[in-house]
């Protein structure tokens, strides 16, 4: 294979990539970067992080102070949703670099300010695979600090100075001060060079890599002392439901408040005004039932009359949009990809094998529903919610009320589950709308399960349609893929009624077969709902779509899918898709240069998760194994699903097991807490998930009709492998990419138990007898 | 007026008799740890103990508590060390961490009645309340832990 490493300059040419990794680990990471001249020694590879808004920061000013006591304080500027990133993993890499003791670490929030703390997005599994360079460096740069402090107490060399597990140790004598005792010489101290710095070596590493920190909230949690947006309580505080548009882009035509206001502890009504599309993360028209509880505030919303014009969505339908999406399809669409001449390969083809899927909208049902408070005093405003972009979520309302950036204050709690959702601000926004009408009283915007479930922002629907052409030897030599979705871009700008360059970076543009000509095409396909991201998004579409049709042409073949999945995948190498693409290859935000479509990576996932899940084992009747294979967020993920059907039709999921190679491993704990996770949101989506509309609206209104998987039909098991990689090899997305391979895996695994193809998603009855 | 004891101490409602007992406890009382999650007993997670027994705070009624004894999590042990709670943090339970109050008061209340359930036993009881991350694999077997036999 070859392979290009930016940061080394070296092109090392068929050498296997672990050879070439070990290669790399003798000399040291940062000893090849810092042979580069002008490379910080942090930056040892590059990352997408300085292309995000406001980038990364590295300064301990920022991020850490540390009292007399020795306590440590470290803030978390990124939003915490359950995967331990933001204030766990990103304030263990720290405190290891600082040689802290963990148990004397406390974290707090950092409140949305993007300027100050550089990108707090939590989103696109990114906080781990971008801020562990410059986190290590900034706990470094403060650790050299305290060094630098204690050599000028005690008058000697820095570099007899070493800090030790919470302590400052002078090598020569033995003399030992607390990290406290110098911590307010050290504040005052610059930033150190980064030429000054010494990163340790991982085999010094006390947590990072480790997995064992228990998560900051864990006693917290499980007390009731943690708190949500749900939770936020201010004194005086007012509580707020509102009735929304139920169509996108519905006005309100007129409205009868006076059963409303009869309702005991019903205070004010507020119309909230619409903003046309794109309207990003705009509220929607609504009256707002304001009260001095929720359910007052609940039972005036019930009482509330109101005359809606639905607009231009009016009609939207699933059932009809299902058969236009699928008619799109079969028609040439807009050239997204193209290699060879996949119409002269099909034509020539021995066979060609046709096969269409289909996946809805879905909701993302956190379990905290979405909530704000806000709180309008003297010309500020102040806000408290569970936001995954607190900065981003200031700027927006700031603009939304016309406000200074700065008069805006945005506290970040927990945020009970986000996916995605609570990238979308809107429910702040509305907080802040409201706290203006009832300042200075504070007022808190609960949203309501049903609200939840019919004004999101959904995850889109996908039809995909594929022909495989084969040969007279069974060779797949022609491909062609045609998808049909509605664009996530048109929540933020005019419908380009077409995949913009993210979403054609989300498993559409980038399958890495060996197929000598391959086409991806997209058609045209209006949105009528809000879209927005859903954990993993595009990827679990065109995973299910993907990996289920490789399933299938190897059982038109005869062949064992997993056989054929490592044959179209072809021999170890690097894809390079550049001159195949139409529109510049995303690579979730990542270069190529770190992160490069390795499908020596992809080809080991699958062949740990099968060996590791006994492929090819007798298995008893109704029992099989299915397999699936995805490389997402720049992480490479192999499930197999072992699955147990009986003769009505209803299935169990004893065991799984997941292959996931997400680079350097930083926190091995919450990774494989995370990848149980995703087999269990994969199980939800694979057998459930589905919201339909009709007239424009939402069908479904709480768990009852968008159900979600529960205890007793989840995985009995989830057993995760992480591939082992040095420190040099980059550290890769882990919250979603587990995600996208669990659907195909369990319809492949159905399909191998029951000889039942499943091409729509959801399972739903669709194997009752 | 609905008496009520929470948490050992007596309460007195004077509002709307229909309001769920969830709503008092939260905006009332700011026993927050009781979760709104879906509001209509499909989800538990706002399970809290009344004379014992686990109950969704959202579907049961002011009126209908008076007189009885709730329990929150945030009095179902001093220190935050129930056998429930201890399980749950050895084996690293939590994600988001907002479904987790209302799985541990379902669980001690499973437990206080049946100290050794088998699997299926812990399944059926456990599958009332939701988890969207997903945590059930530990859930399952912090109950386990917590369980007498373990």
């Amino acid at each position: 294979m070859t392979y290009h490493h930016r940061t080394s300059g070296l092109i090392i040419h068929n050498v296997s990539r672990r050879d070439m990794l070990k290669g790399i680990a003798s000399v040291g990471g940062l000893v090849l970067a810092a042979q580069i001249p002008g490379l910080r020694p942090a930056l040892a590879y590059p990352t997408g992080a300085d292309q995000m808004p406001n980038g990364v920061r590295s300064d301990p000013h920022l991020f850490l102070s540390i009292a007399k006591d020795g306590t440590v304080t470290i803030v978390a500027a990124r939003a915490e949703m359950g995967t331990g990133a933001a204030r766990t993993t990103l304030p263990m890499i720290i405190a290891d670099e600082l040689e802290a003791d963990f148990d004397r670490v406390r974290i707090v929030q950092g409140e949305g300010d993007e300027k100050k703390y550089g990108n707090q997005d939590t989103d696109g599994s990114r906080s781990v695979r971008h801020w562990i360079q410059p986190l290590r460096e900034c706990g470094a740069s403060a650790r050299r600090m305290l060094e630098q402090a204690a050599a000028k107490r005690w008058n000697v060399d820095v570099g007899e100075v070493q800090a030790v597990h919470h302590e400052l140790v002078h090598r020569p004598t033995g003399r030992k001060l607390g990290y406290g005792d110098v911590a307010e010489d050290a504040a005052a101290l610059p930033t150190p060079a980064v030429d000054q710095i010494h990163l340790k070596e991982p085999s010094a590493f006390r947590y990072i890599g480790k997995g064992n920190v228990a998560v900051v909230d864990l006693f917290d949690i499980t007390t009731g002392r943690a708190v949500y947006g749900q939770d936020v309580m201010r004194p005086g505080m007012k509580f707020a439901v509102i009735a929304r548009s139920p169509v996108l882009g519905g006005t309100i035509v007129s409205y009868d408040a006076s059963a409303a206001t009869k309702v005991p502890g019903v205070e004010k009504i507020v119309k909230i005004n619409p903003t046309p599309a794109p309207a990003k993360f705009a509220p929607l028209a609504g009256v707002a039932v304001i009260a001095n509880n929720t359910y007052a505030a609940m039972k005036g919303r019930d009482a509330l009359k109101i005359v809606w014009d639905d607009g231009p969505n009016k009609s939207y339908d699933s059932v009809a949009y299902k058969a236009h999406l699928e008619e799109a399809n079969k028609s040439p669409g807009k050239v997204e990809r193209n290699e060879g001449d996949t119409d002269k390969g099909l034509a020539s083809a021995a066979k060609v094998i046709t096969r269409e899927y289909y996946v809805p909208h879905l909701a993302h049902a956190t379990m905290e529903p979405p909530a704000a408070t806000a709180q309008f005093t003297n010309g500020k405003l102040e806000v408290w919610s569970s936001l995954q972009s607190p900065g981003g979520a200031r700027e927006d309302i700031a603009k939304h009320l016309g406000m200074d950036v700065a008069d805006v204050t945005v506290h970040n709690t927990l945020l009970g589950g986000g996916f995605g959702r609570k990238s979308k601000c809107d429910y702040a926004i509305e907080a802040a709308l409201l706290a203006k009408e009832v300042g200075p009283s504070p007022v808190k915007v609960v949203w309501t399960r049903e609200d939840d479930i019919q004004n999101g922002f959904y995850h889109t629907v996908t039809a995909d349609r594929f022909e495989a052409g084969l040969d007279a030897n069974n060779k797949v030599v022609a491909w062609r893929q045609r998808s049909s979705a509605p664009s996530i871009l048109s929540t933020f700008a005019p419908d380009p009624k077409h995949p913009f360059f993210i979403e054609l970076g989300l498993g559409l543009v980038d399958a890495p077969f060996n197929v000598p000509n391959l086409r991806v095409e997209s058609g045209e396909a209006e949105a009528h709902t809000r879209i927005g991201w859903f954990r993993s998004v595009n990827n679990i579409a065109h995973a299910f779509s993907t990996q289920s049709f490789v399933a299938e042409i190897a059982h038109e073949l005869g062949r064992d899918p997993k056989d054929f999945l490592l044959e179209l995948i072809g021999p170890a190498r690097i894809v390079d898709l550049s001159k195949q693409v139409t529109t510049p290859y995303w690579n979730n935000g990542e270069p190529t240069t770190s992160y490069p479509i390795d499908t020596g990576r992809l080809r080991h996932v699958v062949e740990v998760a099968a060996e590791r899940a006994g492929w090819g084992r007798q298995m008893p009747k109704g029992r099989a194994l299915g397999l699936a294979a995805h490389r997402s967020f720049v992480t490479y993920v192999a499930t197999v699903v072992e699955v147990a059907v009986d003769d009505k039709g209803h299935y169990s999921i004893p065991r799984i097991d997941v292959a996931i190679d997400c680079g350097y491993a930083v926190n091995p704990e919450r990774i494989r807490s995370q990848i149980e996770g995703a087999s269990v949101m994969g199980l939800t989506l694979a057998q459930y998930g589905e919201i339909t509309y009709k007239n424009g609206r939402v069908e479904q209104s709480n768990f009852n009709d968008f159900q979600l998987a529960r205890i007793n039909e989840s995985p009995t098991e989830t057993r995760v492998h992480i591939i082992e990689n040095g420190i040099d090899v980059p550290s890769s997305g882990v919250g979603e990419p587990g995600v996208p391979p669990f659907a195909p895996a369990l319809c492949n695994a159905i399909f191998a138990a029951t000889g039942k193809r499943i091409r729509r998603l959801p399972i739903g009855d669709q194997l009752s007898i | 007026m609905v008496n009520v004891q929470v948490n050992g101490q007596e309460r007195t409602f004077g509002g709307d008799p229909s309001m769920p007992l969830l709503w008092f406890l939260r905006d009332e009382l700011g026993l927050t740890g009781t979760k709104f999650g879906c509001g209509v007993a499909l989800c538990g997670a706002c399970t809290v103990h009344v004379n014992g027994e686990a109950v969704r705070a959202c579907g049961i009624q002011m009126s209908d508590v008076a007189g009885k004894k709730v329990v929150t999590i945030e009095g179902l042990d001093p220190n935050g060390s129930h056998p429930v709670q201890v399980a749950w943090r050895n084996l690293g339970v939590p994600q988001c961490g907002y479904c987790q109050c209302g799985q541990i008061m379902n669980a001690a209340a499973l437990l206080a009645k049946t100290p050794a359930p088998t699997d299926a036993e812990i399944d059926s009881a456990m599958a009332g309340n939701l988890c969207r991350c997903g945590c059930y694999q530990r859930i399952h077997a912090a109950v386990r832990a917590a369980s007498k036999g373990a």
